[in-house]
């Protein structure tokens, strides 16, 4: 292979980028070295296991990933704003809607949401760490190094293009016989072994580490939609690994599962990724409604309303979710009977979710309404994901989905639905969140700038692909001609998306000024919140809780700093045992990118050579018997005293 | 379904004003030209009037709860009560997306029925059986009982079932006219089935929706619905002026690229039915590499050569040299 | 079974409790797995594309014999664990070994059996038959082989540590993870080698 096929050339807008991120890289390693900064790196965050840290790093990677995505996004908008525009070729295209798909749902909204799991759910449940702190670390590593290998494909290589759902027989070798869509096929899959171990992590922290007294019916919302989540995680993944195994078989062996040729099966594949992608959406849905659940109990100044019903409404929607996946190819030329049972299993996905959308009116009925940035963003998404809703159930309508399967409605719809119930929870969450990761607020003027050019934004830049749908167009098209009339919808849509775009930016202008500027006053309970996360330091110290709190009822925290009952004895103040640090997961992240990265080229070899890496990881892992240690009582008391003043 | 028509009225006032913002005409789904578009177009009024209501009673909540209970600055120390959940107030709103969920699931189901077979009223006739073989990226119309093949048009007579009979020699594709009807996949090595009628003459606008490379988005092609007598005609001169497609020459139509329309006065099932397998001998991976940057420029903005010769063969035989597909989309 | 009344060692600390619990959601998603590759397997069954079908390949000799091996070594597992819940360090490292050693015999019939298949003319890349068949096999053994290696290490760390909590907690899980690739040969036996050779 030549050094021209090797890296990807002659597009002038990836040329400008691979400059781009090489002075980055450089500028970055500079900067660190200057600074001195390695150790510290290596020392606080590669090595760390403490689950703070570890979200905090998914929430950066994610922020960057969006960035990534989103300009993407910006790019197809921009190609599309007018009818036959030159800007960028079909296969510059192709790969660009592509990459938007599979980073926003695969590195954005996977790694956001389990990056606030990480940082919530313990301190919610009252517990010192996850249950395998380290395996949590390798969780993420996996992640960062898939989420790597997965964008160096656009300088090194080239890009998949087949589209995120990757369907064959296109996905082939035959149709597309580059190494992008081998990227696809290896970068998912390793991203996907660490989602399934943070899953199986989640069920048996949330399972095992509850705080005494805290019964299933006691724990807060959030944790009861991260269980199941992660309980889906479990279930579906498996199943992608299988699929994207089989991908990686054709693509790197030769062998006939998806092909054509040979008695290969293209619908085995969709049957398969939908089998995974459907409950993959309500895998990034579901901790987002926790997410609204307990910022709109906090601002609204009341409790959760019909709390129990929330918690059967999203077992209910878990539930359903594996019973629907045909109806993303309802028009395969399934039988009428076929498609009557999963129309009518999907509709039945809107009982529960209705029953969420009225208990969270509920919750805000008779309540006292803060408009914090993190409440608007909860207020906002009621009525942006009905309409998400109530589209999603006119698709859901087999017959009536032969009119907008593949159309820009479909794109419109999902967009409405993982827009709101997604980003928008995610930005809730971190204004939310954000004082108990880095004890200060983020700047709430500027987050309502950030708010409004978002949600505005958001609005402009969908709503018209309900209508271009409507007209018959379809989804994925990089240009189209002048006499379809599309271009007024598709030219306010590409003006949305920059508006979209200038929220984003003021954001990230929010993140440095905040960090630049706020005051570090946040106190442990800056929202007058509910659940026991609040009920320690912020930034949470890294052993959480000086003592692990006992739990009474639902909103323990709440009622007990009602009545007063709140405060540290020192007599209760015992060593806590803390887990070590460990080079083991980073170290095996990398060897994983390295696997996978040969494994992309096809160059076998080297793959089995630098396997060894793995190999090694994991026999120092199983050789570890490292036992942790312990904060003396001295230093609890160092540390506590240093925010709640003197101890009883 | 004459209550929809009622109800259909009353739709158009309310959302005319949405659909008339971006264009003059209809929107393309909701100006079927078939019974089966109607029927779909129907439901999908039915449908969204329903969603209306639901997000008309949403937001008008959402609207008065948020102003209402909001936060003033004279509330002093005002603590809301904590509220348990109501059970009979849990139940209504279980209840109603049930009950919606039931009055959409019945339409539903009678559409999925109805659309799979030849349209009411028109199931005395025998339908004209059209194989559609969709290819990179064109489409290839057999007309089996006339011997005849077209690329990327048809012509249909009005007032007549077709069967159309789909299949893929490759990747798979979906066959969609909005005005005429819903999609369905192509898929190589299987069929799938499709019935489709027009109603009134006209031009009309089809096209692959599922996404298959480069050349997908030219990947359209038109329907002319014409009188019988028309067809009829159009069929005949066909069969005096057309050459025939030899072998040779459908390798190198298979092969990927966007062409222009041809006929012939033959059909490729002589010799290969992709619904039957055998496919592969047709797919050449290599045409299929990419070059980032100009090249590949070239390669889409020039059509490949194989078109201009198929052009000038079947010049003779083109009915609707004229009028480009794209244009007659009927909605600008 | 001994007469023990409290909680076995493995169990003891809080650690070692969740370490069983999420080994049993891991096994909860290795069924999932396994059964993605069990319906993909039925899925492809029948098309052969002109190349041998199961019938043709499939020796009733060596599966049995697979068969035979694999399940003995998972009752030899269990008495490992059993002599290790009387802290029995040497009835546990014996019995494992035999476990670890008919585990490797039956990887090698395993491989034996890939031979003819491929001599057969029956390659992973033959059909979509082969394709699933080797793959759902080639899956198991791929596990089967590294229990070998997991279980082997270890055995380096019981010899070194002797039977503690955290070696015996190890050790069970392991075991586990032996039962279970036991109880996905039974499925294979079924469902791919009779089904396969009747029909």
């Amino acid at each position: 292979m030549s050094l021209d096929e090797f890296f990807v050339t002659g597009d002038p807008l990836i040329l400008g980028s691979q400059i781009a991120i090489g002075l980055t890289m450089i500028g970055l390693l500079a900067l660190i070295t200057y600074l001195k900064r390695w150790k510290w790196l290596w020392n606080e965050w590669f090595t760390t296991v403490d689950h703070k840290k570890i979200g905090i790093m998914y929430i950066i990677s994610g922020v960057l990933m969006f960035f990534r995505g989103g300009v993407d996004g910006l790019l197809m908008k921009a190609q599309t704003s007018r009818p036959e525009l030159d800007f960028l070729d079909a296969q510059h295209y192709d790969e660009i809607f592509t990459t938007h798909g599979v980073i926003m749902i695969l590195f954005m909204a996977m790694p956001m949401l389990i990056g606030i799991m990480n940082v919530v759910v313990p301190l919610q449940i009252g517990a010192r760490d996850v249950a395998f702190p380290k395996l949590n670390a390798l969780s993420f590593w996996l992640f960062f190094a898939a989420a790597m290998l997965f964008n160096v494909s656009f300088v090194i290589g080239g890009s998949p293009d087949a589209g995120w759902t990757s369907y064959f027989p296109l996905a082939g070798k035959e149709f597309t016989p580059g190494v992008g869509n081998n990227y696809y096929a290896i970068a998912i899959q390793i991203a996907g072994i660490g989602t399934l171990m943070s899953g199986i992590n989640f069920v048996v922290t949330i399972i095992k580490m509850r705080a005494p007294g805290m019964s299933w019916m006691k724990m807060p919302i959030f944790v009861w939609t991260s269980l199941i989540t992660s309980i889906i995680i479990v279930a579906a993944f498996p199943i992608f690994t299988v699929a994207l195994l089989y991908m990686s078989m054709d693509r790197l062996f030769g062998t006939h599962f998806f092909t054509v040729a040979s008695g290969g099966d293209p619908m085995l594949w969709l049957n398969l990724f939908w089998l995974w992608g459907h409950p993959e959406v309500y895998i990034v849905v579901l901790p987002a409604f926790g997410m609204f659940s307990e910022v709109i109990a906090t601002f609204a100044r009341k409790n959760l309303y019909g709390y129990k019903s929330m918690v059967f409404a999203v077992a209910g929607i878990a539930f359903l979710s594996m019973l629907v996946w045909v109806h993303h190819f309802y028009t395969m030329g399934n039988s009428a009977a076929v498609n009557s049972i999963f129309s009518l299993t999907t509709m039945m996905i809107a009982i529960p979710t209705g029953v969420k959308i009225f208990n969270w009116l509920f919750t805000l009925r008779k309540g006292r309404i803060e408009f914090s940035t993190s409440m608007l963003w909860a207020l906002a998404f009621i009525p942006c994901f009905t309409i998400g809703g109530v589209t999603g159930v006119m698709l859901a309508m087999a017959a009536a989905d032969y009119q907008y399967h593949n159309t820009m409605f479909l794109v419109a719809h999902f967009h409405y639905v993982l827009i709101p119930g997604v980003v928008f929870a995610v930005f809730a969450a971190l204004y939310y969140w954000w004082p108990k990761m880095f004890g200060f607020k983020l700047n709430e003027k500027i987050g309502k700038w950030h708010f409004w050019l978002f949600v505005i934004g958001f609005n402009l830049t969908f709503m018209p692909m309900f209508f271009v749908g409507l007209d018959g167009m379809s989804r994925r098209l990089y240009t189209y001609a002048e006499s379809t009339g599309w271009g007024a919808w598709l030219g306010v849509s590409a003006v949305g998306s920059l508006i979209m775009a200038a929220g984003f930016a003021a954001l990230c202008y929010n993140i440095y000024w905040s960090f630049r500027y706020a005051k570090r006053d946040a106190g442990n309970d800056p929202w007058n919140a509910r659940t026991l996360e609040w009920s320690t330091a912020s930034p949470a110290p890294h052993y959480n809780f000086a003592v692990v709190p006992k739990v009474d009822r639902l909103d323990d925290f709440w009622h007990k700093k009602k009545s007063g009952k709140l405060g540290l004895k020192k007599s209760e103040l015992k060593p806590v045992h803390m887990p070590s640090n460990s080079w083991t997961p980073v170290f095996l992240g990398v060897a994983f990118g390295i696997v996978g990265f040969f494994l992309v080229f096809e160059w076998f070899t080297l793959a089995i050579i630098s396997s060894v890496l793995i190999i090694i990881g994991l026999i120092a892992n199983s050789f570890d018997y490292d036992y942790g240690y312990h904060i003396p009582v001295e230093e609890l008391e160092e540390e506590e005293r240093e925010w709640r003043g003197e101890l009883k | 379904m004459k209550a929809l028509k009622k109800v259909y009225g009353l739709f158009l006032l309310l959302v005319t004003p949405l659909i008339l913002a971006g264009c003059e005409n209809k929107l393309i789904v909701f100006d079927p030209k078939g019974p089966v578009a109607r029927n779909l177009s129907d439901l999908i009024i039915f449908s969204i009037i329903f969603m209306l209501i639901i997000v008309a009673v949403v937001f008008i909540l959402f609207t008065v709860i948020v102003w209402k209970y909001r936060a003033r600055p004279n509330d002093g120390d005002f603590e809301p009560k904590e509220e348990k959940g109501n059970h009979i107030l849990e139940i209504i709103w279980f209840g109603i997306p049930v009950l919606i969920v039931i009055a959409l699931m019945i339409p539903t189901t009678k559409t999925i029925y109805e659309v799979e077979d030849i349209p009411q009223g028109y199931e005395e006739e025998e339908p004209l059986v059209i194989h559609v073989t969709s290819a990179d990226w064109k489409w290839i119309f057999s007309y089996p009982d006339q011997n005849i093949e077209t690329v990327n048009y048809i012509n249909i007579p009005k007032d007549h079932p077709v069967q159309f009979k789909l299949t893929s020699a490759g990747t798979m594709q979906s066959f969609w006219v909005p005005e005429l009807g819903g999609q369905k996949y192509t898929m190589a090595n299987m069929q799938t089935n499709l019935y489709l009628v027009a109603d009134q003459e006209g031009s009309f606008y089809g096209r692959n929706t599922n996404f298959n490379g480069r050349g997908y988005a030219h990947m359209d092609f038109e329907v002319q619905a014409q009188s019988k007598e028309d067809f009829n005609e159009w069929i005949h001169d066909v069969k005096k002026t057309a050459n025939k497609l030899t072998e040779d020459q459908y390798d190198e139509l298979l092969e990927p690229g966007v062409v222009g329309r041809m006929t012939f006065n033959n059909t490729h099932l002589d010799w290969i039915d992709h619904a039957k397998g055998g496919s592969a001998d047709y797919i050449h991976p290599e045409l299929y590499e990419i070059q980032h940057g100009e090249e590949k420029e070239q390669e889409l903005d020039g059509q490949p050569e194989i078109e201009s010769k198929h052009q000038s063969e079947n010049d003779q035989s083109e009915q609707h040299s004229d009028s480009s597909h794209m244009e007659d989309h009927s909605n600008h | 079974m001994s007469s023990h009344t409290e909680t076995p060692l493995e169990y003891k600390s809080q650690q070692s409790q969740m370490n069983i619990l999420g080994f049993w959601i891991f096994l909860g998603a290795e069924i999932v797995l396994f059964s993605t590759l069990f319906a993909s397997y039925f899925v492809l069954e029948h098309n052969t594309a002109g190349g041998p079908a199961g019938q043709d390949i499939f020796v009733l000799k060596d599966v049995l014999i697979e068969t035979f091996l694999l399940l003995t070594s998972s009752f030899t597992s269990g008495l490992a664990i059993h002599a290790m819940r009387n802290h029995d360090k040497k009835g546990l490292l014996t019995w494992m070994i035999v476990t670890l050693l008919l585990g490797a015999g039956f990887l090698y019939f395993e491989i034996n059996e890939f031979l003819h298949f491929i001599h057969e003319g029956a390659t992973i890349q033959t059909s979509g038959f082969t394709a699933g068949l080797f793959t759902l096999l080639g899956t198991h053994g791929a596990h089967v082989t590294f229990g070998i290696i997991w279980i082997s290490l270890l055995l380096v760390q019981l010899v070194r540590r002797g039977i503690t909590e955290k070696t015996s907690s190890k050790l069970f899980i392991a075991s586990l993870y032996w039962h279970f690739l036991d109880v996905v040969w039974i499925f294979i036996f079924t469902f791919v080698y009779l089904k396969g050779m009747v029909i």
